[in-house]
This record gives structure tokens, sequence and C-alpha cells, in this order.
């Protein structure tokens, strides 16, 4: 897919959390396909502590409005630099990155998919929900957080799809991490795809291949480039190599991986 | 509008704007955000004889106006490039020059002689400064008996331009610099990456799994600029000028302080297309003081 740099317009900044805000970001032109799963590199300008762009997954692209949204934890002084931007801003935008997830053949008789966030690792699933939606799949979430206030989009995900929750304190949902809860045992899916921090994610895939369920990972590496030109950002393959999870990823299938080597 | 080109030895670059081995991966990468055929060059991602996995992640920090990197000459060695990337660049309108590391000086000539007989690579240029590896690299670059062991080595089987890639990490680089051109190198190009490390204080561990890895970016650049200055009094031989280069003002004092041509390299991380615009800038620079041709700023610092 080509790749665009865009001078970016900002449409909404809402600070939905203390440590998250979404960011909506609009252009004159069409936005160019994007698919879900797959990144934008923001440029965080004027400070010296904010050299690099940022990599950030996609949330969502609605393009009704042909607006891009980013859910940005603030983690440091990049992402808290992004939490200031007001509407009515530029700012300047790689993009589309990375590889997306698979989505199902429209033929396929494979009808449920589970999507499993945890953290900030929920921003991509509610573009992906949303396209599995429209293709005629029927999308069930599970998210997972510490506590009920750091649920991010409830309501935009409840539009899409049944959803279920764990939180770590108890406050709403079944009370544990993602893999304790009971939806797993009560249905069988054909499909999982999954995205949050590392140790849920091979929690899930642990998972997933016990029950012999195919399963899509989004990584989060730390990187530079975000084209596969530094070599920074890269993940072991089941057969020991390194490759770019800028460019070969973010999604991996797990069979790729050797994390359940 | 001004004359661009400047030679390197027997290389003829259309303008003196390159970019940087490891930062550009095989120019193709950035295809969809530039033209690269109106780049002067583009040095290639470090290839050794044998594919080398590199380092294990993390390989990267961010640092105040820059980088540490220690990905560690990650590539899938001469054979591959040979099969499968170089039929994919040859016919670039740009120079395609390869840089070429090894881990002993018999792996350093066996890449070079495989290099050599590649028709479209009219250059290479011999890493002997990779800070991120445990045997070669920075190994032979780091004396002036290394250097000229390399050097001599590969020169007898590379008849092309032979560029020979300089590390800062030494206390005077003019006599490795010196060395090199003893041995027959065509030109040197300064500098690579700095030694420096990063430590992630609520872990209380280093954050690149190598503890130590190369500093890049802005934050160099006063001190490559000072080496270039230095080394250009020191040899014959035309220099290649990099360190932090994010704009064609940067750029220009690399020329005035003795750089023939320059690489861009860390920057085309933060922006894809700055070497355009360094290009582009480097030539209104020359209108608006009078230069006929870009190769009237080498070295013509007023001091």
């Amino acid at each position: 897919m080509k790749k665009y740099i865009l001078d970016m317009k900002v449409t909404e900044n809402n600070r939905l959390h203390p440590n998250y805000c979404l960011l909506k970001l609009t252009t004159d032109e069409l936005l160019p396909e994007m698919l879900p799963g797959q990144f934008v590199e923001v440029r965080v300008d004027n400070s010296p502590t904010t050299f690099l762009r940022r990599p950030i997954s996609i949330n969502f692209v609605d393009r009704n409005k042909n607006e891009l949204w980013l859910l940005v934890q603030l983690i440091g002084d990049g992402t808290r630099k992004m939490a200031t931007y007001r509407p009515g801003e530029t700012v300047n935008v790689m993009l589309p990155l990375g590889n997306g997830f698979t989505m199902p053949d429209k033929q396929s008789n494979k009808k449920k998919f589970l999507l499993v966030g945890g953290g900030v690792g929920t921003a991509p699933l509610l573009y992906m929900g949303w396209c599995l939606k429209k293709e005629g799949f029927e999308p069930y979430f599970l998210l997972g957080a510490r506590s009920e206030a750091d649920l991010m989009q409830l309501d935009a995900f409840k539009q899409l799809g049944a959803v279920f929750i764990t939180t770590e304190d108890g406050s709403t949902g079944e009370s544990g991490y993602v893999t304790n809860h009971s939806v797993l045992k009560n249905e069988s899916f054909d499909f999982i795809y999954t995205c949050g921090p590392k140790p849920m994610m091979v929690a899930v895939a642990r998972f997933a291949a016990a029950n012999s369920i195919a399963c899509e990972v989004s990584l989060e590496n730390t990187m530079a480039c975000g084209i596969g030109a530094c070599l920074c950002c890269v993940e072991k393959t089941k057969e020991n190599h390194n490759v770019c999870v800028c460019t070969e990823g973010p999604v991996f299938n797990i069979d790729k991986l050797s994390w359940l080597n | 509008m001004a004359k661009l080109n400047v030679n390197i030895g027997d290389l003829h670059l259309k303008n003196p704007v390159m970019t940087a081995s490891g930062t550009f991966g095989y120019g193709t990468e950035y295809a969809d955000f530039i033209d690269i055929e109106r780049l002067g060059g583009i040095f290639v991602k470090g290839t050794t004889h044998e594919l080398r996995e590199g380092n294990n992640y993390p390989r990267m920090a961010e640092t105040p106006s820059g980088m540490l990197n220690a990905v560690g000459l990650q590539n899938k060695g001469a054979d591959y490039f040979i099969e499968h990337i170089y039929p994919e660049i040859k016919d670039l309108d740009t120079n395609m020059i390869v840089n070429v590391s090894g881990s002993s000086v018999d792996s350093y000539v066996a890449c070079a002689e495989k290099i050599a007989g590649l028709q479209n690579i009219p250059a290479i240029e011999l890493n002997i400064s990779c800070p991120n590896v445990k045997q070669g690299g920075m190994a032979f670059g780091v004396t002036c008996a290394g250097a000229s062991e390399v050097v001599r080595a590969v020169r007898k089987v590379y008849p092309k331009t032979l560029i020979v890639k300089l590390s800062p990490n030494v206390t005077d680089i003019t006599e490795i610099a010196r060395a090199v051109e003893a041995e027959g190198a065509d030109s040197v190009s300064l500098i690579n990456t700095l030694l420096g490390m990063a430590i992630d204080v609520e872990k209380r561990k280093p954050v690149l799994s190598t503890v130590t890895g190369g500093l890049s970016g802005p934050c160099v650049k006063p001190v490559a600029l000072r080496m270039v200055w230095q080394t250009f009094k020191a040899v014959q031989i035309p220099i290649i000028g990099l360190g932090g280069i994010a704009s064609w003002q940067d750029a220009v004092e690399f020329l005035l302080a003795g750089a023939t041509a320059i690489q861009i390299g860390t920057y085309n991380f933060v922006d894809p297309t700055i070497s355009i615009q360094v290009i582009d800038g480097l030539n209104a620079y020359c209108d608006r003081h009078g230069f006929q041709s870009v190769d009237q700023l080498v070295g013509a610092l007023d001091c």
C-alpha cells in the first residue's frame, strides 16, 4: 500500500481519562485506504526529548467525516504533548504503516471472532470490530483494564457487538485477567485477534493454541523509522530470525513468532 | 541554477547529497515519499559476507535530539544481496553504494570481492567503525594498524572507488584518516556513531540489550563537523561528511568545513523528505551567494 506524509488538522482532542486522549484528525483530501491493525507515525516537534516520530495504532477511520482517530496513552513527553493539541492545529502524520489484521474471507464459514484487548491495546480493536461487522461478521470483545475507570470507548464497542469485561480490581465485569473470563469457557470462537501488554497476549495465544483457535497478535515494539529502514523494532520468529515489527507486523499470526516455542 | 555535481575519486555524483547506511534501507523503502533518483547516492544497509541476525531487542533508545542504536549489522549476507536485492536496485539512476563490514580481515575481503563483481555498484564504503559488533567493526577502526591492515587487504581486491567510514571513538581521527589514505583509500566518510548508553532508572537496567550503542542525530553534529574540519586539513582525498545533518544549513556547514559531499542519516526517520529539501536548499544557497558550482564551497570556511 502506498504510504503518505500528511499535514493533518486536529478536529477534536478529548481527554477521556488522566492517562488517555482521543485525537481526531482530518485532511482536505480524502484519507487514503487504511486497514485495521495498521499504524501511523506522528511527528511531535519543539522539544529535544521528542526527536523521533511516535508510532500510534489506528483507532478508527470515520469515512463520513474523513477523520482518523488515535487513542493515545500518555506515557512520555511526546504523548503528553499530543494531549495538548487543540482543534485547528496541524499535525504531521506518516500513514498507513505496517500490516493489518487478516480480514476473514466473505464466504468463510467462520462466524465468531473474539477481539481481546488490554489497556491501550483496545485501540485497534474498535476499527477491526467495525470492519468485521461491516462485512457481516459477528465480533465479540473481551476487554481488560485495571479498573472500571480505565476502560476506554465502551459505548462504541457495545454498538459493534457483545462486550465482556475483566478488571484487576473487580470494579466492573469479572475480576482478574482477560484469560480468566468465563466467556472463554462458555463460548467457542473461530478466530482471536489480540492487542495489549505482551504477558496478556502470550496468555491469550496459549489459550488459542490449546484450543486450536487461529490467533493474531499486534505488537508495539519501540521503533524509529516505521518503514523497515532502521531495523530497531525487531521480534524473533519461530525460526529465531529477527524481523521488523513495522513492516512484517505489527500484526503477526502467533504461528510466526517464537513466543510459544 | 548552480552546478551541483561533484566527484569522489572516479565516482561522479549529480549532487553532493547522499543518504547514510543503516538509515535508508535499500532506498526503495523511501520511494513513496521522494524521488530517490534525485539523490547523489544511496549508501545501502551494512552488508557482511555471511548472514547476521544482529543484536537482541531492545536495540534503540531515544535520547535528547538523537538516538542510540545497537542493531549490530543485521543483514542477510552478500549472496542474498546479490541475488535478491541488487536486481531490484541496479537500474536506479543514482549511485548505489554498498557499506561493507566484517568480523575479520578475510571476511571484509570476501565481501568486497563479491560486491566488486556487481557492475552497477560503483563504490563501497568500508565500515571499520560499527560500535555494535563484538568482533571486527570498530575494533579495526580505532587503531592506525588495524585500519591500515583491513584497507590494504581490501584495496588489493577492490578496484573501484573505495570509501572508508571512520569512527569518532578515537583520540585523533586525523591519524586514522592519514593511515587509510596511505593504503590507497579514495575517500573517507565521517563520522560513524559515537559510543553511548542509556539507563532505565525505574528498572535500574540499561535500555539497550547490548548496554552500549551508537549515538546519532543532531546531538552529534558539532562533533562531526569538528572532525571533518580537522581531517580536511590532514588529508588530500575527498571527505564525505555526516553526523546529525537535519537541514540544508547543516549540509553547507559540512561543505565549508571541508566535506566534498555529505550523507543524511538519522534525520531520514523524522522527515523522510529531508534529503530532497537539502538538495533544493543547497542550490538556492549557491544562487543567493553567487556560487556557480557547489564545489566552490568545499573547505571555503573563512578562518
